[in-house]
């Protein structure tokens, strides 16, 4: 669903809500799921963002987007710089997915401390972003929802303990959505909530044991 | 949000409502947040989207690559053209100064796009000062103006990637035109015809930047955007119609980004970056930014 104020917005720094803006809002997605700034980072870019990326920022965009900046931030612009001060080593190359893939793409390969995370991201134009894939997951996360990415054994009643968690803490669900590669194996969970869920929330998810592990990313747009 | 401009149009003149109403109504239902929160939003991107135009009008600022910058102060203080001392041209000024910004990396509202973030605010803003309209009314215009690029982004695309720059200043001027028509009093319906006679204007423009830079043709494509929305509303304005219904002009659009050649979707491939000129200043202005 559109909204309103997607189309009268986001307020951002220039040159290009799709290739700054959304590869800004990519990068804050992308440092939630390592729980931080990463350390290293493999930012592979295809089609439009290989091709003319480096004109429209792109690259700092990202860059800002790990270092946690939002789009409207100023130190956008110098964000390279900050990266290289900050020990943020990145490296960017140049990659060809699959032809259905947006024109707009981005695969990010994180490491902090002991925690790795692979995301393929697109930006969709005005500034809206697509998570569409995690760890070989796929999924569909628009930022639009604070969100909790997680995997566990798929067994029986997951679900309904997890979302009592939620609801002990009063967040309310918006969407949710379950995808496993074959049956008995793992399940991968993205669940999209109205509330911010706290880092209570996570660690309690984290501490059941059939959970393997359970991320928060920010909400990074909508109203 | 709405999908159909149409059916936006069918509840407001059923209902004796504006488009900003229908508009600000789905929007408050579909988000839960009242209409106050929803109208403060729209009053601080007001006030970015001045801002933006105060800086770009003093004429300092340049783009990364140099291409770009300084031209919207001509409009300001150079030489006298055939639309010297009307708002038109002060129109003209805005968009570009706008633009101006962002290709300069500072902070504007992308309405739709960052690309075609300057003829929405030229338009509104402008004629707000030469009608003497108040920041109520122009908050008016953004509603409707956002009802308008939701339609778009539904039906068709606002990315140039996906739709050519048709997708970006087209469906920039198309919100301009809309919006602009109902801040002068135009009815639902005339508010349809503005976009519908925008649209078909920009229907086919490719998106060409040199270098992939947001720079040129962008900056001047925002300018020329406003001059075809400018014309939509006053065409509209005079009970002109148009017969293909805004939102089949809308979906041809999206048809048209949809079968554009990847040369012409923003990857610097083909029109006015492929020309010869194009080619060698991006590959100077590229060198520049990389040593920068």
């Amino acid at each position: 669903m559109v909204s309103l104020l997607d189309i009268i917005g986001p307020v951002m720094v220039g040159p290009s809500s799709s290739h700054t803006a959304g590869a800004c809002r990519l990068g804050l997605l992308a440092k939630g799921l390592v729980g931080g700034t990463p350390q290293s980072a493999l930012l592979e870019l295809h089609g439009s963002f290989a091709r003319t990326g480096e004109g429209h920022g792109t690259d700092k965009a990202l860059v800002a987007g790990l270092l946690g900046f939002l789009p409207d931030d100023e130190r956008i612009r110098t964000a390279i710089q900050i990266a290289e001060k900050e020990g943020l080593d990145y490296r960017f190359e140049k990659t060809s997915l699959s032809d259905s893939a947006h024109p707009n793409t981005v695969r990010m390969t994180l490491e902090r401390g002991d925690l790795t995370a692979i995301l393929v991201g697109c930006s969709l134009g005005a500034g809206r972003v697509l998570v569409t894939e995690i760890d070989g997951y796929p999924v569909e996360i628009s930022g639009n929802f604070h969100t909790i990415a997680l995997v566990a054994e798929d067994r029986k009643g997951s679900i309904a303990r997890i979302t009592r968690i939620l609801a002990d803490h009063d967040i309310n669900i918006a969407t949710l959505r379950l995808t496993r590669k074959q049956r008995g194996g793992d399940a991968f969970m993205v669940i999209e909530c109205d509330d911010s869920p706290g880092e209570a929330v996570r660690d309690e998810l984290r501490a059941l044991e059939w959970v393997r592990w359970a991320r928060r990313l920010d909400k990074v747009s909508g109203a | 949000m709405y999908r159909s401009l149409l059916d936006a149009i069918r509840d407001a003149e059923a209902g004796g409502m504006t488009l900003s109403q229908v508009a600000l109504k789905l929007e408050s239902e579909d988000q839960g947040k009242s209409i106050e929160s929803i109208r403060a939003h729209l009053a601080r991107a007001l006030e970015i989207m001045r801002g933006a135009i105060g800086d770009g009008m003093t004429g300092d600022l340049r783009s990364a690559s140099g291409l770009v910058g300084g031209d919207a102060a001509k409009l300001r203080t150079g030489p006298d053209g055939p639309l010297a001392n009307t708002p038109f041209r002060d129109i003209l000024a805005r968009a570009l100064a706008v633009q101006e910004v962002n290709a300069a990396m500072g902070v504007i509202v992308a309405a739709p796009t960052a690309g075609g973030a300057g003829t929405l605010p030229a338009v509104l803003t402008g004629l707000g000062k030469s009608h003497g309209l108040s920041d109520e009314k122009l908050i008016d215009g953004l509603a409707t103006a956002g009802l308008i690029g939701a339609v778009i982004a539904e039906r068709a695309s606002l990315s140039g990637a996906e739709g050519g720059c048709q997708a970006e200043t087209g469906a920039g001027a198309a919100m301009a035109a809309g919006a602009a028509t109902e801040m002068l009093g135009g009815s639902p319906t005339q508010v349809g015809h503005a976009v519908a006679l925008t649209m078909q204007g920009m229907l086919g423009l490719v998106c060409d930047p040199l270098g992939g830079l947001v720079e040129l043709p962008c900056v001047y494509r925002n300018a020329t955007g406003a001059a075809i929305a400018m014309a939509g509303i006053e065409m509209a304005m005079a009970g002109i119609t148009f017969a293909i219904p805004c939102d089949e002009v809308i979906d041809v659009m999206g048809e048209i980004g949809r079968e554009m050649d990847v040369r012409y979707r923003e990857t610097a491939g083909g029109g006015l970056a492929a020309t010869p000129t194009g080619r060698k200043l991006a590959k100077e202005r590229l060198y520049q930014i990389r040593r920068s």
